[in-house]
């Protein structure tokens, strides 16, 4: 049973992350600097949102499973919020803030062009080697989901590293609007590698996870002219993601991102 | 009536041409290599597709197309999976798909461009003088390019 729990609690890590970036990239639907990217950053949020239902749709044939089998009291976070099974849109529409497993990171606002498309770099780079690992994982659903979406994430990283290079060592305000989004986001990226226990006992390699990161980090920074920040994780880093603590930016998603589902029960287009 | 014939699979699979993508209508479920499996056992059809971007909008309608069809030529026991692994590649795109795609006006996917960068030719007038206008298109599966010798602008089948 503790297995499973852990099993599902990853996957819900996984799948709640990408749900809140692409919510977030969705904002800026309409709203991009340029037509195309404002293309590129919607289509990078239908991305995620594929792997997101994947992630959600996986846990919760677990979650059913485990219910059926009278196994629901292990799962208290869930079993009080749902009737019946679960499925990706419960799942996603039906949970409250204390239960979202999202990296901090994700959650914070899109700000300018700049923030916006550090917060998508620093993710895509983690998921990228996430996702590497996960392919070889010995549970196969998650495996299948990684490869599946392992290229999209590669091609996502490329785009959001080119504009950091773009906007680092480009003119004088970029850069100063790169040093400034370094500052409001850099404080979230430490959690990225805490493990959370669900982590530990899914073996995710969180130690390799970080050394395969910094070192891209420190490559593409340095071809910004950015620096990485010299800090110690433990020391300024914010956390509680993983765990379901998280920053105010996180309800006001949830409140518009939920409500439908919340005032019409079931409702669809 | 009752049907005695045995089902076949190249009878099912013939008929699955008759389904188009829904954002390329040019191209056939066939034609683009999602249709990975059809398995028939007594009167019961399982038609196993495979998702090209796991955010395409489109395989909801496409699951939708093929009971619809199959249901119109009296196979009324169909049902639609969908398969993660192997991993949907545009290798899979048959060569009539490829070609269908550059006559309807799309660069298709070439493996010298998968990463996108200028010079994929360009499908109206054959020239590699195109540049990359962006990486991402109109639907997740292509790039966007500008022909600077015919000057018209074009969509490229990323090579995924």
């Amino acid at each position: 049973m503790a297995a499973i729990q852990h099993q599902i609690n990853f996957a819900l890590s996984v799948a709640d992350t990408t749900l809140i970036l692409l919510h977030r990239n969705s904002e800026c639907c309409g709203h991009g600097p340029v037509l195309e990217q404002d293309i590129a950053i919607t289509n990078i949020a239908l991305d995620l949102l594929g792997q997101s239902r994947n992630f959600y749709q996986y846990a919760a044939a677990l979650i059913n499973d485990v219910v059926k089998s009278g196994g629901a009291a292990a799962l208290p976070a869930l079993s009080e919020a749902f009737e019946g099974e679960v499925n990706e849109d419960t799942l996603a529409y039906l949970r409250n803030e204390r239960a979202y497993k999202n990296l901090l990171l994700v959650e914070q606002p899109n700000g300018d062009w700049a923030q916006t498309i550090l917060r998508q770099y620093l993710f895509s780079q983690y998921q990228l080697f996430l996702f590497e690992q996960l392919q070889y994982h010995e549970d196969t659903g998650l495996a299948a989901i990684a490869t599946k979406s392992v290229k999209e994430t590669a091609y996502h990283l490329r785009w959001s590293s080119e504009w950091v290079i773009r906007l680092g060592d480009g003119t004088g305000e970029s850069h100063q609007r790169m040093l400034n989004a370094i500052g409001a986001l850099w404080r979230y990226t430490g959690e990225m590698f805490i493990p959370a226990d669900y982590e530990r006992e899914m073996n995710i390699n969180v130690e390799l996870l970080q050394q395969q990161w910094s070192k891209s980090v420190k490559k593409v920074f340095k071809a910004a002219t950015l620096s990485v920040p010299d800090w110690k994780i433990a020391a300024k880093m914010q956390t509680g993601g993983k765990q379901g603590i998280h920053t105010e930016q996180l309800g006001y998603i949830l409140a518009v991102m939920q409500y439908m589902q919340r005032a019409y029960p079931g409702c669809e287009w | 009536m009752t049907n005695t014939t045995t089902i076949s699979a190249g009878a099912i699979e013939q008929l699955l041409q008759q389904v188009p993508d829904p954002e390329i209508p040019v191209l056939s479920i066939i034609d683009l290599g999602i249709v990975r499996d059809i398995q028939i056992e007594g009167d019961g059809i399982t038609v196993y597709i495979t998702p090209t971007y796991t955010g395409c909008p489109a395989m909801d309608m496409i699951a939708l197309s093929i009971v619809q069809l199959l249901q119109q030529h009296q196979y009324k026991k169909v049902q639609v999976k969908q398969l993660l692994t192997p991993a949907w590649t545009t290798a899979w795109i048959t060569e009539a798909g490829k070609q269908k795609l550059l006559k309807y006006g799309i660069a298709p996917p070439d493996k010298r461009f998968s990463i996108p960068q200028d010079g994929v030719s360009c499908p109206q007038c054959g020239s590699n003088n195109t540049t990359l206008v962006s990486a991402f298109g109109s639907t997740a599966c292509k790039a966007l390019y500008t022909c600077k010798d015919c000057l018209e602008p074009f969509d490229y089948f990323k090579c995924h």
